[in-house]
């Protein structure tokens, strides 16, 4: 899921010239951070299809085994868990509820955001104000206190993590919208086309949207990273995801009691979330740039001193 | 025994006169009793606040005051060792999870190193990790809105002038510069403190730090509503007065919001 905020701005740039696969490539940072996100959305997919058996197989012989040791098999290379169970199988099939619980957070809150955003900028006064105040309602509540109410109401799911996440990420992606749409919709080429007679449906969706979604595919990166570890902190907290599904931030709170003889049970998926989070902000700052055509120089003058 | 129990706490009444009272309590401070110690919820809250507190002072003191340091130095010199340095932790303290940090650093220097206790509170050594781990976050935050303001700050045309006048670096980013440069940090400064106060749930959770999050979150788990309650009332009443001392402090820094 996660390769669609990455698969997004190469689609739609790739028209207007080649430039964007290049300059990726001349940033090294921001390279090995999509080769090592592309990576984990690939564990994700396939990881639960092949090791899902293995993540889930206890040996009681292999229990809490140090890593860096092939004596056992690779299964058991970064160490087993208080189970025997293979930390290495697990960390994979972890990566799958982790990342859809982040994209489908992150997918929801943006859609959502989005379209209640560009109505309360591109309509009347009355309409606008009802949406703004909804979005401060949700702003001053504390996220951890409706979290808790929600998931004990509802009961803790993955669905319903989702639904929490996404409640409370919503205000981002929807003042964001709102403020570019208030600017951008008394630009020329915007008046041309209402002069042009172009319906509000076609002036939103062919004239607006364009215009606002890079800077929405940036902070849906960085956001991406946030609601990844808010995920992981309630999940830490006993409040989020419940075994048997397993998430990373789930997988460091059962290591924790183990700190003092298996510091290898919380540390392996801590590193994963560090990982992909640095990925993700990584990439988000090189996006930043990349897709505002008056910073864009920055990369290409760094190409034609390079060539 | 239920019936006992109800009627005790009022839990026969219809639930207009239920939250009719809750009110008129809670306008004398009374937040009634934990379901759990027998005891007034406030006391419990107070004396959690009374760790809170010093805690989130000490770790925004060192925040603020290394943040304005590292950040303007940053600032002053761009792409320079300090910038370095400051990018790389707020990298680390926005990609990081705290919880572990926390637990890293619970392996390495108080199992590992045995410099400092795992967890609870008693020596002034027990608060070096917990102050340290939050410490990271809003340090980050902070510094990167030091750097961008002192930027801009720099830039300006007193700062040509002060140059020109021949002052030495230092005392123009430390006297003249930093003044100007202090206002959205400020803003900032404020949100990161509310979050501290706001219990720093996680942290104090894995060190044993009885606090007010560790409060918050062991009395969600046991349904210890009053506690609850009274623990979000006092946290609100405490971001409050908070928000009143920044808006303070803009008009002590910069004189032209007085009017």
């Amino acid at each position: 899921m996660a390769d669609l905020t990455l698969a997004k701005p190469a689609k739609e740039l790739n028209g207007r010239g080649p430039s964007i696969l290049s300059m990726l490539w001349r940033d090294k940072l921001a390279f090995i951070s999509a080769v090592v996100l592309i990576l984990i959305v690939l564990f994700a997919i396939f990881g639960p299809m092949f090791l899902g058996d293995l993540a889930t197989k206890q040996n009681l012989r292999g229990r809490n085994f140090a890593p860096f040791s092939m004596e056992r098999g690779w299964a058991l290379f970064l160490g087993g868990d208080s189970l025997g169970r293979s930390m290495l199988a697990r960390l994979v099939v972890g990566a799958h509820s982790t990342i859809l619980i982040a994209a489908g957070t992150v997918l929801a809150a943006a859609i959502v955001g989005a379209v209640l955003g560009l109505i309360a900028g591109y309509s009347g006064k009355t309409t606008s104000q009802v949406i703004m105040r909804l979005a401060d309602v949700i702003m001053s509540f504390p996220s951890l206190l409706i979290a808790v109410v929600v998931l004990y109401v509802l009961g803790a799911s993955i669905p319903n993590m989702i639904l929490v996440l996404a409640i409370t990420r919503i205000p981002i992606y929807l003042r964001t919208t709102r403020a570019e749409v208030l600017e951008v919709r008394e630009r020329m080429f915007v008046q041309a086309a209402v002069v042009m007679g172009a319906g509000h449906a076609r002036i939103i969706l062919r004239h607006i949207l364009p215009v606002v979604i890079p800077t929405l595919v940036t902070i849906a990166t960085l956001d991406f990273a946030f609601v990844m570890l808010a995920e992981s902190s309630l999940s830490f907290l006993g409040i989020g995801v419940q075994p048997p599904d397993i998430t990373w931030g789930l997988m460091v709170a059962q290591g924790r009691p183990y700190l003092n003889t298996a510091w290898w049970l919380a540390f392996w998926p801590g590193l994963m979330i560090v990982i992909t989070a640095l990925s993700l902000n990584l990439l988000s700052n090189w996006l930043r740039i990349a897709l505002d055509p008056a910073q864009r120089w920055r990369l290409e003058a760094r190409k034609t001193k390079n060539v | 025994m239920k019936t006992d129990f109800r009627a005790l706490h009022g839990l026969d009444l219809p639930l207009l006169e239920q939250f009719g009272r809750y009110v008129w309590d809670l306008l004398h401070l009374d937040f009634g009793e934990s379901l759990r110690k027998a005891r007034p919820a406030i006391d419990i809250v107070l004396e959690a606040y009374a760790w809170t507190l010093p805690l989130a002072l000490i770790t925004m003191g060192l925040v603020v005051v290394s943040a304005i340091v590292l950040g303007s130095l940053a600032a002053f010199r761009v792409g320079g060792f300090f910038d370095r340095l400051v990018s790389i932790v707020s990298l680390v303290g926005a990609s990081a999870p705290d919880f572990w940090i926390a637990i890293v650093a619970i392996v390495v220097f108080a199992l590992g190193l045995g410099w400092v206790p795992t967890s609870g509170v008693g020596t002034p050594l027990h608060w070096v990790l917990p102050i340290a781990v939050l410490f990271i976050r809003p340090f980050g935050l902070v510094v990167q809105v030091v750097r961008g303001s002192m930027l801009t700050a720099l830039g300006s045309l007193y700062v040509k002038t002060a140059r020109a006048k021949g002052v030495k670096n230092m005392p123009l980013v430390f006297v003249h510069t930093l003044r100007n440069g202090m206002l959205p940090v400020i803003t900032v400064i404020g949100d990161q403190a509310a979050a501290l106060l706001n219990g720093a749930v996680i942290v104090e959770t894995i060190f044993g730090f009885p606090g007010i999050g560790k409060l918050m979150i062991d009395s969600i788990l046991q349904r210890d509503f009053n506690v609850v309650l009274a623990a979000i009332m006092v946290t609100a009443l405490a971001i409050f007065i908070m928000n009143i001392l920044i808006d303070i402090a803009y008009g002590l820094l910069d004189p032209r919001i007085r009017h």
